[in-house]
């Protein structure tokens, strides 16, 4: 199997405060990885990492064979990495059909790339929305949206920080089933949630993050076996 | 009452406003979407003009001319931002008006250094130049070609955000620009092409008056100020509001110069009018500013979804 991410002792600081304490991971192509942890343990400061939106001081990213840790964050996009961050962060100025449109492009040349009408199959909820500014959706709409800008720029990986946070039972339900849909397509994604359950049955490898380090990871098999794991780290 | 005389003002106001808005679209793009303050933004607006009457002497060609210094003054932006600008959008307001208050004298300095302290006029070809008659209405063609230019690229500017994917990214990266870039957008290179593109329309606007009253060293600097204004009163980043904000400001600005007196003369001695008139009619859209910014402090149009 190819490696499509690799993160390589990553040290990284917001100003003084150091979050990140050489964290590694990887996630190979058509994987699907979570990265698990409590509150302010370094998650989303990881995928800042990656992303160039805040650059590590130390170690390397790497996507595919290329180097991108020191990269800005457009080159890294370009590249085929595709983003739908925590809090969602739509643009709420532009209607649903800009936000879907604005950034969108085929990155990673995709043969069978998504464009606005497979998008919009994919996420019907959005279909009656075109018009909508972004800031007049719902949560669940929001997200949906934030998938589907992410898509429009065919990314090969796709990283979610937060993918239900916040969002009713039946919308994440919907969401569980687009990723699932997404991975029989092949798609490589890295995934943040604090839905273990969900998780389990989505993912194919699991990191444990503590402090800014992973302490642990394993499949969904492995994760299951240890029960001590999920109260010590994931406090559930 | 002198209808001609009222309609005559009322086109003057209407290309007032508009050589305004050509001004203050730029300056309310740069302003919202970069959150920088260009005072020198005025500067721009006079090296149009300059540019305008030297290449006009040149090619022998006033329309020509313009095309080449619109196109100039957009290299000119693209130089300052990318050598100058560009440092300063993560400081705040106050190095950013100290700065570029700097680059006033800067190109002041330079226009005198290259052209001299005197003026330069710029000759109108012979077509431009005459009258337009309407009943009896007199109007000076060139006046109703600035009219009709201005509202083309009013009408222009409004597809380009509105409509083009460019446009979009603009918007879009005046509300996140972390997650525009994020998304694989080159935020630097977007910033650079918003400050030239505004810093040529100024050019514009500077051209475009300039053979009614010539290229002069500092000439921007006053009309900078009532682009400011047009920029508060439409709402800050929306250009909607800075057309019509300058039409608005266009129009009672002369309006005020020229009927005010006639106005307070209805409730006060003669004397008094016309000694009180020039004073407030200066003041009038400082007046309007103010109250606009009472009743609605966002501006008249602030951009959708402004938070
Ligand atoms: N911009 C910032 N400046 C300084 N410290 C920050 C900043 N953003 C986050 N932190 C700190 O970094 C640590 C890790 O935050 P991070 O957002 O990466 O956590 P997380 O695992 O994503 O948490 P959550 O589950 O709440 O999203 C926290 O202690 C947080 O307070
Ligand atoms: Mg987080």
């Amino acid at each position: 199997m190819r490696l499509v991410l690799e993160v390589h002792d990553v040290t990284t600081f917001y100003g003084d405060s150091q979050i990140l304490f050489g964290l590694s991971l990887q996630v190979q192509e058509g994987q699907v990885v979570t990265l698990l942890g409590r509150n302010g343990m370094g998650k989303t400061t990881t995928v800042n990492s990656i992303m160039g939106i805040v650059p590590p001081r130390e170690g390397e990213i790497r996507y595919g064979s290329r180097l991108i840790s020191g990269l800005p964050p457009y080159r890294i996009s370009n590249l085929g990495i595709g983003l739908v961050p925590e809090g969602r962060q739509i643009f709420p100025n532009l209607t649903v059909r800009e936000n879907l449109l604005a950034t969108a492009g085929n990155m990673s040349a995709k043969k069978d790339p998504w464009d606005l009408e497979r998008v919009l199959a994919f996420l019907p909820s959005l279909k009656a929305r075109l018009r909508n500014l972004g800031n007049h959706l719902s949560g669940g709409e929001q997200q949906m949206l934030a998938i589907g800008r992410a898509l429009m720029t065919n990314p090969t990986l796709l990283i979610l920080d937060e993918a239900t946070e916040g969002l009713a039972p039946l919308v994440r339900a919907e969401i569980w089933s687009r990723l699932k849909l997404l991975k029989t397509e092949g798609q490589s994604i890295l995934l943040i949630d604090k839905n273990l359950l969900a998780l389990m049955r989505l993912a194919d490898r699991h990191y444990i993050i503590e402090k800014g380090n992973i302490v642990w990871s394993g499949s969904s098999r492995e994760l299951e076996a240890e029960p001590a794991l999920k109260a010590r780290y994931l406090g559930v | 009452m002198d209808w001609n005389l009222l309609l005559t003002q009322f086109l003057n106001g209407l290309q007032l406003g508009l050589l305004l808005f050509l001004l203050a679209s730029g300056l309310t793009l740069i302003f919202g979407i970069m959150d920088f303050i260009n005072l020198a933004h005025g500067s721009f607006y006079m090296v149009g003009a300059y540019f305008c009457a030297t290449l006009t002497l040149l090619t022998g060609s006033f329309v020509l001319a313009l095309l080449m210094s619109v196109a100039g003054v957009f290299v000119v932006g693209l130089v300052i931002e990318a050598s100058i600008v560009r440092r300063l959008y993560q400081h705040d307001h106050l190095d950013q008006v100290l700065v570029t208050f700097g680059l006033i004298l800067c190109f002041d300095t330079l226009v005198h250094l290259i052209w001299g302290p005197e003026g330069m006029a710029i000759p109108l070809p012979r077509l431009l130049d005459g009258q337009i008659t309407v009943g009896s209405l007199v109007f000076p063609t060139y006046r109703v070609i600035i009219i009709v230019s201005g509202l083309l690229v009013a009408i222009g500017l409004y597809v380009l955000v509105m409509k083009t994917r460019l446009g979009m990214l603009i918007r879009a990266g005046a509300s996140n620009r972390v997650m525009v870039s994020a998304l694989g957008v080159n935020i630097n290179r977007l910033f650079m092409i918003v400050f030239a593109l505004g810093a040529a329309l100024a050019g514009l606007s500077g051209l475009l008056i300039a053979p009614i009253t010539e290229a002069s060293i500092g000439m921007g600097n006053e009309i900078i100020i009532l682009a400011f204004v047009v920029v508060i009163v439409g709402g800050i980043g929306s250009i909607k509001g800075a057309f019509f904000s300058a039409v608005l400001i266009g129009l009672i600005d002369t309006m005020g110069r020229s009927y005010l007196d006639d106005f307070l003369k209805l409730f006060m001695s003669i004397q008094n009018a016309e000694t009180a008139a020039p004073a407030l009619s200066a003041m009038l859209i400082y007046i309007l500013m103010a109250v606009i910014l009472a009743v609605r402090p966002q501006g008249l149009f602030p951009p959708a979804g402004a938070r």
